[in-house]
């Protein structure tokens, strides 16, 4: 009871509070700051996500609510709110009107586990990276549960890319997780942190982290990978029945989602709140986090603005027929390079509190490997795409005659 | 029983896996009955929780959840009108007789020590984490060979169902 009892719960006791009470107020105010930082924190997304998305376009984006349109997503959110709530007579109006809570739901979720300093987090679960993916799986399932709770054939249509997409990218996804994992021998999101203060993760395995990168991308359901709801095929998606506030949760979600992955980067390959002087105050570690977790935030919408969507078989064959073995390649390397290195003593045992010296030689010789095997890759893709070349070269007359049978 | 975190829980979750149960053999609806199934797995893996055991939690979260049902669901929206089912079931004495042998067998195969059931007293005092899970499953004595059994099991399944999916035609 005392480990559980801290901080503010233990001031209530101090002062003459009955201990029950002051554990009971103390784990409300932790879920409110865990749940709420996130909801907070989304108003802002959105408008950073408008501002950057424009920019990019060569637009200005939002400018006119507010100081360089800061209030716009308050407007926007009383407009949401003001809208009609149609349940279509057709849908099923249970699921149809569940879906949007669970798809919330299952991002605010993961920041239950999310460090935000070495002292202040949701909860500390042993098995936090697993939690994540657990949690991340119910999305699937929202989007899935609204996609047919509509009765609609674009919902549905949008539902099966999603439910091909999103379950065909966790398997990389997974095991670019297990990297890191391996790495700290352990899969709480502290231990994970705590065990890069000699070296960040990426650099040991800088493979995982694209795996990771692309994947998370995937899962959100972005650029090159929004066919979930590409507007040009399936008119909206998922989502097309929906209005007012159901849909914005939906937005919220997605948005949410996105930085979310970000933070989650920064924690499993970037260090999380290491940075220098983080142990002198919460708040510097705090901003590390923020500052990390912000700058791959930022590449994500990059490259959402600026490439096209992909097909839906081109998304399949390069997941399966390259990030999933290429992830299972990695890991297998990795984890025994790792074991042969430590039986020479040349590794930490223990990478919790491994100084930089410490983890040098394991860092070069795992970099070397993960640069072979980014070279070896490099060199199958690009005889594929020479193969490609000669063939459409060979035979212009028959891919010509293919290209105009597959646009009738 | 007394009134504790825990009872509330066990009660909670007894209902989502009760509730979910009768939900999926009710409803006439086949996607509704995956998700009634997905309700009743969820309240399983409240139990792991109550019973200490995260990891096995978000294992069965992520498989069966995630993984299995998510793939029923699919399967289900493929099959034509399954919104409209209107025939009935009608060989009830038969399932309800295959349902109550398989309920009494497991109940037997629970309570009594038949495959070296662990009865109550003689339970392990120390709760075993997810650390002790993983050291089993590779210790040799352990469980490394039914492990490995299942991995190979899971393997040839995988070969045998590319085999048998695959296009001859290609």
């Amino acid at each position: 009871m005392d480990e559980i009892c801290t901080g503010l719960c233990r001031l209530m006791v101090d002062s003459g509070a009955d201990a029950g009470l002051a554990q009971f107020v103390s784990l409300l105010v932790g879920v409110l700051l865990v749940s709420g930082v996130p909801l907070l924190t989304v108003i802002l997304l959105i408008w950073i996500e408008r501002k950057v998305a424009a920019r990019i376009q060569d637009r200005i984006g939002p400018n006119r609510v507010g100081p360089i349109g800061l209030m716009q997503t308050f407007a926007d959110l009383l407009k949401l709110l003001g809208k009609e709530d149609i349940t279509p007579t057709a849908a099923d109006r249970l699921l149809y009107n569940v879906a949007p809570l669970v798809s919330f739901a299952s991002v605010v979720l993961i920041w239950a586990v999310v460090p935000f300093t070495p002292f202040h987090y949701g909860v500390d679960l042993e098995i936090g990276a697993l939690f994540f993916v657990a949690v991340a799986s119910f999305g699937t399932l929202a989007i899935m549960v609204a996609g047919w709770a509509s009765n609609n054939k674009y919902a549905l249509l949008g539902a099966f890319r999603v439910v091909s997409l999103l379950v065909s990218y966790e398997v990389p996804l997974v095991f670019a997780l297990l990297v890191p994992v391996l790495l700290a021998g352990s899969m709480s999101m502290l231990d994970i942190v705590n065990a890069q203060s000699g070296m960040w993760f990426v650099v040991l395995s800088p493979l995982a982290f694209i795996i990771f990168y692309i994947s998370s991308q995937a899962e959100t359901g972005r650029a090159p990978f929004d066919l979930i709801e590409a507007e040009s095929e399936l008119v909206a998606g998922f989502n097309i029945e929906y209005s007012g506030m159901k849909f914005g949760m939906f937005f919220a979600a997605e948005f949410l989602h996105v930085f979310t992955n970000g933070i989650l980067m920064a924690l499993l390959f970037f260090g999380g709140w290491m940075g220098p002087l983080y142990y002198e105050s919460p708040l510097i570690a705090f901003a590390w986090l923020g500052a990390k977790g912000g700058i791959i935030y930022l590449t994500t919408l990059w490259l959402r603005n600026t490439v096209p969507r992909l097909r839906i078989d081109q998304i399949m064959a390069f997941n399966w027929k390259c990030l999933v073995p290429l992830s299972i390649a990695n890991i297998v390397l990795v984890s025994l390079a790792l074991k042969v290195l430590q039986e020479l003593d040349m590794a930490p045992r223990q990478l919790i509190g491994a100084s930089f010296a410490d983890m040098l030689p394991a860092t070069i010789l795992l970099l070397l490997i993960n640069g072979a095997l980014t070279l070896y890759l490099l060199g199958i893709l690009r005889r594929r795409g020479k193969d490609a070349r000669r063939e459409a070269q060979a035979a212009p007359v028959q891919f010509a005659r293919a290209t105009a049978a597959t646009a009738d | 029983m007394e009134l504790n975190a825990i009872s509330i829980g066990f009660v909670v979750f007894t209902i989502f896996t009760l509730g979910g149960g009768i939900g999926v053999v009710t409803t006439r609806n086949l996607f509704q009955g995956t998700i009634w199934l997905m309700v009743s797995l969820f309240g399983v893996a409240g139990y792991f929780v109550l019973l200490s055991a995260p990891f096995l939690a978000a294992v069965q979260i992520l498989v069966y959840i995630g993984a299995i049902a998510i793939l029923i669901t699919f399967a289900v929206m493929l099959t034509r009108s399954v919104t409209r089912i209107k025939t009935r079931y009608i060989r009830l004495v038969p399932s309800l007789l295959a349902s109550l042998a398989l309920f009494l067998i497991l109940l037997l195969g629970v309570t009594m020590p038949i495959f070296g059931g662990v009865s109550p007293e003689h339970a392990p005092a120390t709760v075993a984490s997810t650390r002790d899970l993983g050291a089993a499953l590779v210790d040799e004595n352990g469980y490394v060979v039914p492990f490995l059994l299942a991995s190979v099991l899971l393997t040839g399944a995988m070969i045998g169902a590319i085999f048998i999916a695959r296009d001859d035609t290609a």
